[in-house]
């Protein structure tokens, strides 16, 4: 299906599924009951996960198939975001030309910054990156606030042009953000017994433009293409004596990864109308690099899988007080409840640096392969057993045709 | 490698999922019927308390954090009542918010404006809450208010000094109670003339964002109206932690005094080099060398130490202050925490109660009935005697404290001594003043 093998159709099919039924997969507790603290399902922490992964599946074609380790990425994706606001600003709250605009912007940000970043590899190149991006964060401060509003960040105002829009709404307020006139925080509620699902017209605008981005991942990952990417990072120096040229492999594969943030970056202005100069911060560059490593480098699912599981930990567990862990021990005798609050405490709220801490050295120590290896780990145990069902006559059945 | 071929089965089979993914959001109908966004139909109500519990405004954060528990408390009629008991509306019965039972859900904004969407957009989306409060950075009020002008909820500031946030970043569902820049120039600039004379030459760093920029401003034009000559403005990185580059070519700038618009971190820094140098002990043009910082805090003057000994600056509350409300939130914050509060614990604690105060009021949580409830609102007995919420930005106008650092303080909390109580009159400004000038209300949103 789509020009891909069974495989891949199948991965594909299942990311699908997936992003169609986060909303009922990501609510899995009532909303009246203690558990429903966990429930992912709203629509930002869901567009943020679409969102992140894209950024996180554009960052490991880069570093995944060339090993090229960017430590600035976050400046595309900031870059990104201020040219869909601008666009907002200046043409219409439609998300199409913004997010067509962010795109092209970081594209050419990323031809500029990767012809000059990659005359260098290794820890050369990530220092180079993270210089540029450090650069681009500080220019976004303060010396350009004109252009990208400094701290404040860059806001829509009621002022704005907008030529081919409404400067104001009726009611006299700043338009949001839609497509084609359906409003991307248009949210549909389906409430089942205790459950409540949520449908975003943002969050599956962001899903069918991260299912895009991962089929375009799938086929640069399969095409002749891909394979010189991986040739770059299995052995640089035997390419170029086989007489291929590295440098306009790696150089598109870095504008391609940057186009990928940049996209992400747009997505998030079309979401949440705001551009902030700390989305270029280096700490921002490092959590997609934290993304990809904990999902699995150079897999085709682990980055989304590492963007969800950071989402999900800095949006959720950090959410948690010591008021709802005293709720939920309240069973327990006053001092065993006090002395477990105390220790769970620095792992919850503000500390979910911790535990995201702890959580990705588990991982690189026991699963160098990222969360990815993890599942393979475990369809392995299943699989086994499974096989040896297989045996029995039942499955030889053979399909009509 | 890459193989395209279309079978039927394919085709209908990808037809199948696609056609299923456009249409799911379409399937339900839109939104049930809500008077506005998160309107509490249960027993209880929910309010947002979005404060940085990371990063360099952590310690405001955790003060700010602190108060909106007790807020809370008093509100559902535990504790004593703190200022409950002298504010000038009675509306308030301790039995919650109309009845209501007053729940609150927490989360950091890690003083950046994106992580604090995120998390007030989750307060909205996720927890139901019909009000969110907090802050303690310009930057982060202003996206936040943005966000709850959008979403249609209401959104009271904390501690957020700069002119923007109810100058040309003024939404309608915003409110501030805390002082801004403008007041801080207006109200410092007599005291400063009266003991330093109008003929001095000033000499300015600024913390390089958003609050430097408008608090420069606001010293700078209200010093020069009154005689004095801006010798130089110098932008310093908000990141900077060693000063003395930037604090040598004070002195040979001719300059004898120095402005130090800095916050937090920046401040206790800045002047530390700025004493370390001698700057205080020197004599400038036959007058001793003075600093100023505009913005103080207790919580800064202590990072300072016995630095800020006599260094004037202004601030919005202090907790030494005699008035009846002060005492009442004093007696209640120290007896909760066993320490004297901040003036972002202050002005939080007050925010709440206004608030609260103006769904009494009104009788309803819909944003537009409260923002009514609350514009050109006078109350009094909140510690800031007689102030005014101001209809047409938002702003609260109330007498603004010019302090000085204590020379004999006698607790690690008796850090500031109040010189003059600057009368509100004086600080109040038309509300297109040039430095709000550029922004609009708008109309209030009840969102849904």
């Amino acid at each position: 299906m789509f020009g891909l093998d069974k495989k891949d159709a199948k991965l594909l099919l299942i990311v699908a599924a997936l992003v169609l039924f986060a909303p009922f997969l990501l609510n899995p507790f009532p909303t009246d009951s203690a558990m429903a603290q966990f429930n992912a399902g709203y629509p930002d922490l869901m567009q943020r996960f679409v969102i992140f992964g894209i950024f996180a599946i554009g960052f490991n074609i880069l570093f995944g198939l060339t090993g090229y380790l960017s430590f600035g990425h976050a400046a595309f994706l900031g870059v990104g975001s201020y040219s869909a606001v601008w666009m907002f600003k200046l043409l219409s709250m439609n998300v199409v030309p913004a997010i067509i605009l962010s795109v092209i912007v970081s594209g050419l940000f990323a031809v500029v910054i990767g012809y000059v970043s990659l005359r260098r590899s290794g820890i050369y190149f990530s220092i180079l990156t993270l210089a540029f991006a450090q650069m681009s964060f500080a220019l976004a401060y303060s010396v350009l606030t004109p252009i990208t509003g400094g701290e404040t960040g860059l806001q829509l105002a009621l002022d704005d042009p907008r030529i081919l829009g409404v400067a104001q709404t009726e009611g006299g307020n700043i338009p949001v953000p839609g497509i084609f006139g359906l409003e991307m925080r248009s949210t549909a509620e389906l409430a089942i017994g205790p459950w409540e699902f949520v449908f975003n017209v943002g969050y599956y605008f962001s899903g069918i433009l991260m299912l895009a981005a991962f089929y375009l991942a799938i086929r640069i990952f399969r095409s002749p293409f891909g394979m010189m990417l991986r040739a770059v990072k299995s052995n640089q120096q035997r390419m170029s004596y086989t007489g291929l040229n590295p440098k306009p492999y790696t150089l598109a594969a870095f504008v391609i990864s940057g186009m990928y943030a940049g996209l992400a970056g747009g997505l998030m202005a079309a979401m949440d109308p705001l551009a902030g100069a700390e989305r270029m911060f280096w700490t921002a560059s490092g959590e997609v690099v934290l993304m990809t490593i904990l999902g699995g480098v150079g897999t085709l699912i682990g980055p989304v899988l590492g963007a969800g599981a950071i989402k999900y930990m800095e949006n959720i567990i950090s959410k948690i007080n010591s008021e709802i862990l005293h709720g939920w021990f309240a069973f327990m005798p006053d001092g065993l409840e006090d002395l477990i609050v105390a220790l769970i405490y620095p792992f919850i709220g503000k500390g979910w640096h911790l535990t995201l801490g702890i959580i990705f050295m588990l991982v690189v120590i026991f699963l160098p392969g990222g969360l990815v290896e993890g599942g393979q780990k475990i369809a392995r145990l299943f699989g086994r057993k499974k096989a040896a069902d297989d045996e029995t006559p039942g499955k030889s059945t053979e399909p009509a045709e | 490698m890459s193989k395209l071929n279309l079978t039927r089965r394919g085709v209908l089979k990808s037809g199948a999922v696609a056609g299923a993914g456009v249409a799911l959001p379409t399937i339900f109908t839109a939104q049930s019927v809500a008077a506005h966004t998160n309107e509490p139909t249960g027993s209880t109500v929910t309010l947002g308390f979005n404060v940085p519990q990371t990063g360099p405004y952590a310690d405001e954060g955790a003060d700010e954090l602190r108060a909106y528990e007790l807020a809370v408390e008093h509100l559902n009629g535990g504790g004593d009542g703190g200022m409950m008991n002298t504010f000038s509306s009675k509306a308030l019965q301790g039995n919650g918010i109309l009845g209501k039972k007053v729940e609150y859900v927490t989360g950091d904004t890690q003083t950046k404006s994106d992580a604090a969407r995120a998390s007030a957009k989750s307060m909205i989306e996720k927890d139901g809450a019909v009000m969110i409060t907090g802050g303690s950075s310009s930057g982060v009020a202003v996206a936040v208010q943005a966000l709850c002008q959008e979403a249609g909820v209401i959104f009271m500031a904390g501690l957020t000094h700069s002119n923007d946030t109810t100058g040309k970043d003024r939404r309608a569902n915003g409110f501030r109670h805390f002082f801004n820049s403008y007041m801080s120039g207006a109200a410092l600039a007599p005291v400063l003339e009266k003991m330093y004379g109008s003929d001095r030459k000033a000499y300015h760093l600024t913390a390089d964002y958003n609050w430097g920029y408008t608090t420069e401003e606001a010293v700078k034009s209200s010093t020069e109206a009154m005689g004095w000559e801006t010798v130089n403005t110098v932008k310093t990185p908000l990141t900077q932690t060693d000063f003395s580059s930037y604090i040598a070519p004070v002195l040979q700038s001719g300059a004898d005094v120095l402005v130090l618009n800095h916050y937090g971190g920046n401040m206790v820094n800045s002047l530390t080099n700025a004493v370390q140098f001698g700057l205080r002990e020197k004599q400038v043009n036959g007058k001793n060398f003075e600093i100023v910082v505009p913005l103080y805090s207790r919580l800064m003057a202590k990072g300072a130490g016995a630095n800020v000994k006599g260094i004037f600056g202004s601030t919005n509350w202090h907790w030494s202050l005699q008035d009846e409300g002060s005492k009442a939130f004093v007696k209640s914050f120290g007896t909760k925490y066993g320490f004297p509060p901040s003036q972002a614990a202050h002005t939080t604690y007050v925010q709440t109660l206004l608030y609260a105060d103006a769904v009494e009021r009104a009788g309803s949580f819909a944003p537009c009935a409260v923002a009514a409830a609350l514009e050109d609102y006078e109350f009094d007995g909140l510690g800031n005697g007689k102030t005014l919420y101001r209809g047409d930005d938002h702003q609260c106008f109330k007498d603004v404290l010019v302090v000085k650092g204590k020379e004999n303080p006698t607790s690690e909390f008796d850090l500031l001594e109040i010189v003059e109580v600057t009368p509100a009159a004086q600080v109040t400004y038309a509300p297109d003043h040039p430095q709000f000038s550029g922004g609009a209300l708008g109309t209030c949103n009840n969102g849904a």
